[in-house]
């Protein structure tokens, strides 16, 4: 299957992030053709396009959209969630880095459709440079009239606001973003209602991802058969699949939904030179793992699913046979328990519960009765915390003792540094050898 | 609800119903309904922890986790309403929620010190039964504990135990949601999760203890009752509060005959489950410093310690004599079966209508108002403020002055629709919390406001409409009287709130003159506080007075005559005087009435602690505090609230047995002396109301010359109240006394926030310092006694004018 930039069309040459780099190529003609076809035909197109939203979650973005309730006489509001803090997760960043102004141009398009006339864009705290860019594309677009009042003469009025995030995982989940864009301590609020329905300062309001919403103008102006002429039935279009780990040329591959994840590899040069795939996750650390065994299947939602795992946010990580799994799955798990924001109890202390015992293992004091404690505690967090960080922290230990249970064995008498060299899956192992 | 056996097909579904089942039961429940609540109606419980039926759901801690069909995960059975067909299944049925149950309680217990036979909730904590219900009996942990320096106040009250706290977040909701006051918030994230404080900002909310109630762990306590029992080793009596006319149930703990602590009870029409701190804590005052004995004026002129039979012996002798001349003055605070024995013994025994119980400023007009419009009038009550469509309040601070009528208007105002305004100085921050509409008008400019206000008089029109008078009004000549007459006009509804628990009950038993029943015969017009003062020192006015003054222009030869003083003992303005649980510092010119006892031949004292009133007195009998009788309160709303004795074993009399024993020794007879009696008595005993309402014209702001101000003034919840004493954390959650002043007051003063300001009335002044607020001109305010008392201190009241000068007098 052959890559297919569109996001990524243009990111060789060295404006494609300026307004002028934009428009050369075309930017900014799908505005017009959106205020032509009204709000509502926006909708239904982007409903026929079959866009599922690139957050991780899959959601019908076209559904989400006419959720909004019409002339309820309230203001109505579109967020973007940019806090691409998912480990492993890293193509909303070089989207917003690269190609700014699609998301500009989707946004004041989404905003259109929804009637919102403020949006924000709630980027993570800690890529200034990013948050920069974005700020000087806002600048940009406003100078140029596409943001503002009356923008190009459509009657449509757009403020937009770039919003820096404090460094929270939580807060890529909407309803934390939203809770931390009001100003509060980001933490998941009780649904319903949902935030089309109740969400910024309690008015309608649509979370999408970047790229989600990058995808918009491209779909505008191409149209549904053409978006739909990629990827399949029921993951259709592309997406900027952003490869990490033990490969050869680690970066980002547009390419259609169905490409599987073997040819994927290729592309991005196969795993390292002289090292052979481990196990791979299609899509952050919060995805269960997957072997060389389903290399073959397709990158769509329901392929991944059916696998047992999920397509997520579609950056696939890579590891090779230097990986210890226990120290990976521990690593993560660092993460979680530094992420977790303390609202529900199964994701709090239970994160502190199996934190505690995955280091055992990794230290290589772990008992093999406390492999099937780790197994329950997992369960005990899995689908009864507040929201998903919960689930997601109780999903790399099961996922990864399904196919490596020996290494946990091996956790009871052996540290994970002494079975696997930690400097051999590093990127500087070659140069040490 | 309905409810039907299981597999019974003919549950009727009642409009706005839903019909579903909880473990097999078949039930309808009204829409909305949650199902940890409907799961109670069938006597399921199940178990909990951030739930709180009167807090908004959080589905937090993850406790009520529940198996409902067609779903995939379990959920939160406190943040679901049950919907039609639903069907759900508890830890009694649904292995998949015992799992989950038994799942979040061993992560509860995770981080949790299990300290708990030093923890205060050791024996009635939620955490210790539920983990006896829903726990596993071996915990499977074996890493450390997340720990936290033991506890941190979170206010002078408030200890916080951070390890204990299973962020259920109860104490932040309500301190948000229900009390306005979110002082408190979670901080921190993941296991570290703290409650905590801004820095700057202690938990200095009206409404603190609250918390400590609610917390479902022993990480809230407060300094109080901190390591001072064992729930087990308590005896719980249901009680009523004695301090505001809130009328608040509580629940009052003892051990080994002393008072431990006090918790608010569960009533949902007054109080709900909340009540106020001082309510809580301020019960110190019940035991210290206590009159134990009676006590008899010597030969020296000094109070000596008596045996019963003398001092009633001496106290029935005076009385006898002073029979159609004595006056009986009582302070706020009696149960209503003392106040109407007080009415009975002053109008059958001692033959005067002489009495009053109003110790504080009032006026005539006030009386006419109380016994034409409020006495025997019923409602509007707390229920009528929730749905009233607006509240309009007049000369009343509720959070200060009766907080539980603060907090349900903030119910009425944050769940429902009621819109309040307010005629008040500045926006208070109970005004504020209430998002009232302010008013602004100093003392006098009341009507000039409310009546010039098209909305507030298009609101009071509104049917159910309420209209809130609080006793400061009496300082504002006209404003009852234009309260009562816009009320009839409007056809809203009137509520008169005193700050004191035994207003309404002492005015319902007739303490007032004019106000004996018909029964007790024919009596010649009496005086109350006014007239008994004016009285005493007209009759205290030294002769020299009458002498007229040598002119001292008048050549030096000339000599003036002076006018031969009798000799004849004048006859007493009163001769007896009865004070009952009254303090003079509440009254204006409360010193000119304790001077006054000279001019009386006897002066008979009743009361629970010493004042200036008991130290001049020449008989002095103890009297039974509220812990040590039964009786009844009578609210704001005209509600009887009735209380247990609590100290059984006491053997100190009330008011009414001591009056009693007194009508004996006088060889009279005054009927039982128990509660019930005299409340059965004085349900027949009506005391007569005047039928006309007084129509006093309004007379404006008073006049102010330079370097004047009017003073504007009411007593905050937790200042220097007598009642209040021995309480010293409470007394440090108190709001800091300041005088505020408008901007442009203050700038031509040249002061600023923080500089000291002083208030210099008749008979002394006060320093505070300064805080610029935006009210009207020429309008200073200053807390009713917190620093100082400005009625007995300084002479002056709401309305009065003071001096007002920067920095410190010498
Ligand atoms: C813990 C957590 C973190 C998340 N982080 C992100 C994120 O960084 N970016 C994002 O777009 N969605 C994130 N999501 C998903 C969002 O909640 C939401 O589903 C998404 O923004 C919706 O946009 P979409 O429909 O365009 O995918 C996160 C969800 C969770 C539970
Ligand atoms: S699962 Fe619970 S504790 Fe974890 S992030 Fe979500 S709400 Fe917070
Ligand atoms: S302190 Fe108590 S009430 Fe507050 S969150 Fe912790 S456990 Fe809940
Ligand atoms: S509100 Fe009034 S009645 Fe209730 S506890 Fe407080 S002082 Fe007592
Ligand atoms: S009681 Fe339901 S989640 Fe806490």
């Amino acid at each position: 299957m052959p890559l297919t930039p569109v996001i990524t069309a243009h990111w060789d040459q060295p404006d494609s992030f300026t307004l002028e780099g934009y428009r050369r190529n075309g930017g900014y003609s799908a505005l017009a053709k959106a205020f032509e076809m009204g709000p509502d035909a926006v909708i239904a197109t982007v409903k026929d396009s079959g866009l599922r939203g690139r957050g991780g979650a899959g959601f019908p973005t076209g559904l989400k959209w006419s959720f909004v309730p019409q002339n309820d006489g309230k203001p109505h509001y579109l967020v973007v969630n940019a806090d691409e803090s998912e480990p492993g997760a890293c193509k909303d960043i070089p989207i917003m880095l690269a190609n700014p102004h699609a998301l500009i141009e989707g946004i004041i398009i989404a905003s259109y459709a929804i009637r919102a006339d403020h949006a924000f864009v709630y980027i993570r705290g800690e890529v200034p440079h990013v948050i920069r860019r974005m700020h000087a594309a806002v600048r940009e677009a406003r100078a140029a009239g596409y943001i503002g009042d009356n923008i190009a003469g459509s009657g449509f009025n757009l403020n937009l606001v770039v919003h820096s995030g404090a460094g929270a995982y939580i807060c890529g989940e909407e309803t934390a973003l939203l809770d931390s864009l009001e100003g509060r301590r980001g933490q998941p609020r009780l649904k319903p209602p949902f935030p089309a329905v109740a969400g910024l300062y309690a008015c309608p309001t649509v979370v999408n991802n970047v790229e989600t919403i990058a995808n918009v103008p491209y779909i505008v102006n191409n149209g549904v058969d053409w978006f739909r002429s990629f990827g399949t039935e029921k993951s259709p279009g592309f997406k900027v699949f952003a490869v990490s780990g033990h490969v050869q040329r680690p970066g980002i591959y547009e390419a259609p939904l169905g490409i599987p994840m073997a040819e994927l590899l290729e592309y991005a040069g196969g795993v390292r030179e002289g090292h052979e795939l481990k196990f791979w996750l299609p899509g952050g650390s919060s995805v269960p793992m997957l072997t060389a065994e389903h290399l073959d299947l397709p990158l769509t939602y329901e392929a991944m699913a059916e696998a047992g795992s999920m397509l997520g946010t579609g950056t696939p990580m890579v590891f090779d046979e230097t990986t210890s799994v226990v120290r990976a799955v521990t690593g993560w798990l660092d993460f979680y328990k530094h992420e977790s924001c303390g609202k529900c109890t199964p994701c709090r202390e239970g994160n502190w519960f199996i934190h505690d015992l995955l280091h055992r293992f990794d230290q290589g004091r772990g008992r093999s009765d406390q492999l099937v404690v780790l197994d329950n505690v997992c369960g005990q967090i899995l689908g009864r915390s507040f929201c998903a960080l919960g689930d997601a922290a109780a999903t790399p230990f099961p996922s990864a003792m399904k196919y490596f249970a020996d290494e946990f064995e091996a956790g009871t008498t052996t540290p994970s540094s002494v079975a696997f060299d930690p400097a051999a899956s590093t990127v500087f192992s070659e140069v040490k050898a | 609800m309905t409810v039907t056996e299981s597999g019974s097909n003919e549950v009727t579904v009642p409009e706005g119903h839903v019909a579903f089942s909880i473990d097999g039961v078949s039930m309808t429940a009204e829409k909305g309904t949650l199902i940890i609540r409907a799961a109670e109606q069938l006597g399921i419980e199940i178990p909990r922890f951030c739930d709180h039926p009167l807090l908004d759901p959080v589905a937090a801690c993850r406790m009520c986790l529940v198996e409902i069909e067609g779903q995939p995960k379990p959920q939160p059975a406190c943040a679901i309403p049950v919907g039609d067909n639903m069907v759900v299944r508890t830890q009694r049925t649904s292995k998949v929620a015992d799992d989950a149950q038994k799942g979040v309680m061993e992560f509860l217990l995770l981080n949790h010190p299990l300290d708990c036979p030093i923890c205060d909730k050791g024996g009635e904590c939620p955490l210790q039964n539920q983990a006896m219900s829903a726990g596993r009996a071996e915990s499977r942990f074996e890493g450390s504990k997340r720990t936290f320096p033991k506890p941190i106040n979170v206010s002078a009250q408030i200890l916080l135990d951070r390890e204990r706290c299973v962020s259920c977040a109860r104490c932040t909701r309500f301190a948000d949601e229900i009390a306005g006051d979110a002082f408190i918030d979670l901080l921190e994230r993941g296991a570290q999760q703290q409650v905590g404080i801004s820095e700057d900002t202690p938990f200095d909310s009206y409404f603190s203890g609250n918390t400590v109630q609610i917390c479902p762990v022993g990480a809230l306590t407060n300094a109080r009752y901190r390591f001072r029992a064992r729930p087990f080793d308590l005896v719980s009596v249901p009680t009523v509060c004695e301090h505001c006319a809130s009328g608040c149930s509580l629940r009052t703990d003892v051990r080994r005959g002393e008072v431990q602590r006090r918790l608010a009870g569960d009533e949902p029409e007054i109080n709900e489950e909340w009540n106020c701190d001082k309510g809580r804590f301020a019960f110190p005052y019940l035991t210290e410093d206590r009159i134990t004995h009676p006590l008899v004026r010597d030969d020296n002129g000094d109070l000596r310690t008596a045996s019963w039979p003398e001092a009633l012996g001496m106290a029935a002798d005076a009385l006898t004599a002073a029979v159609g001349s004595a006056a009986v003055l009582t302070g706020g605070r009696l149960t209503s079966e003392d106040a109407f024995a007080y009415s009975k013994f002053a109008r059958t025994i001692l033959q005067t209508d002489n009495v009053d119980f109003r110790a504080r400023p009032h006026s005539a007009e006030e009386a006419d108002f109380l016994r034409s419009v409020v006495a025997g009038s019923e409602g509007p009550t707390y229920t009528d403020l929730q749905s009233a469509p607006a509240v309009v309040l007049v000369a009343f601070e509720p959070e200060d002055e009766s907080p539980i009528v603060f907090l349900r208007l903030r119910k009425a105002v944050t769940k429902g629709t009621t819109k309040v305004y307010a005629v008040a100085p500045w926006a208070s921050p109970g005004l504020s919390k209430l998002g009232a509409t302010v008013l602004a008008a100093g003392p006098g400019q009341e009507i000039q406001a409310l009546a010039g206000s098209e909305d507030v008089m298009q609101a009071l029109r509104q049917p159910g409409a309420v209209l809130m008078v609080g006793e400061r009004a009496a300082t504002a000549p006209g404003l009852l009287s234009w309260a009562a007459q816009t009320a009839a006009d409007t056809g809203a509804r009137l509520a008169w709130v005193p700050r004191r628990a035994g207003e309404r009950g002492a005015l319902e038993a007739g303490l007032l003159p004019g106000m004996a029943p018909a029964a007790w015969g024919e009596l010649a017009a009496g005086v109350g506080f006014p007239g008994v003062i004016e009285a005493l020192v007209t009759a205290a006015e030294p002769e020299e007075a009458l002498v007229p003054v040598p002119d001292p222009e008048a050549p030096e030869s000339a000599s003036t005559e002076v006018v031969p003083v009798e000799d004849e003992e004048p006859e007493p303005p009163f001769r007896a005087l009865v004070l009952a649980g009254f303090d003079p510092r509440d009254v204006p010119d409360g010193a000119a009435l304790v001077e006054g006892f000279a001019q009386v031949p006897t002066v008979i004292a009743l009361a629970t602690h010493h004042n200036d009133a008991t130290r001049a007195a020449d008989i002095v009998f103890p009297v039974a505090a509220v812990t040590e009788k039964a009786g009844s309160f009578i609210d704001w709303e005209g509600r009887r609230r009735p209380f247990p004795q609590v100290f059984r074993e006491s053997l100190i009399l009330s008011d009414a047995g001591v009056l009693a024993a007194i009508a004996d020794e006088m060889l009279q007879d005054f009927g039982p002396a128990d509660p019930i009696a005299l409340r059965a008595e004085a349900s027949t005993a009506q005391p007569a109301t005047r039928p006309d309402r007084p129509s006093v014209a309004g007379a404006g702001a008073r006049e102010t010359s330079a370097g004047e101000a009017v003073l504007s003034t009411w007593r905050q919840l937790v200042d220097d109240g007598s009642m209040q004493a021995g309480e010293p954390y409470l007394a440090a959650t108190a709001r800091p006394a300041v005088v505020r002043i408008g901007p442009a007051n203050a700038a031509d003063l040249g002061i600023s926030d923080g500089d000291p300001v002083t208030l210099t009335g008749t008979t002394g002044s006060v320093t505070l310092p300064a805080l610029i607020t935006d009210m009207p001109a020429g309008v200073v305010w200053a807390p009713g006694n917190s620093g100082a008392n400005l009625v007995a201190d300084l002479g002056v009241t709401s309305g009065d004018t003071v001096r007002v000068s920067v920095g410190r007098t010498s």
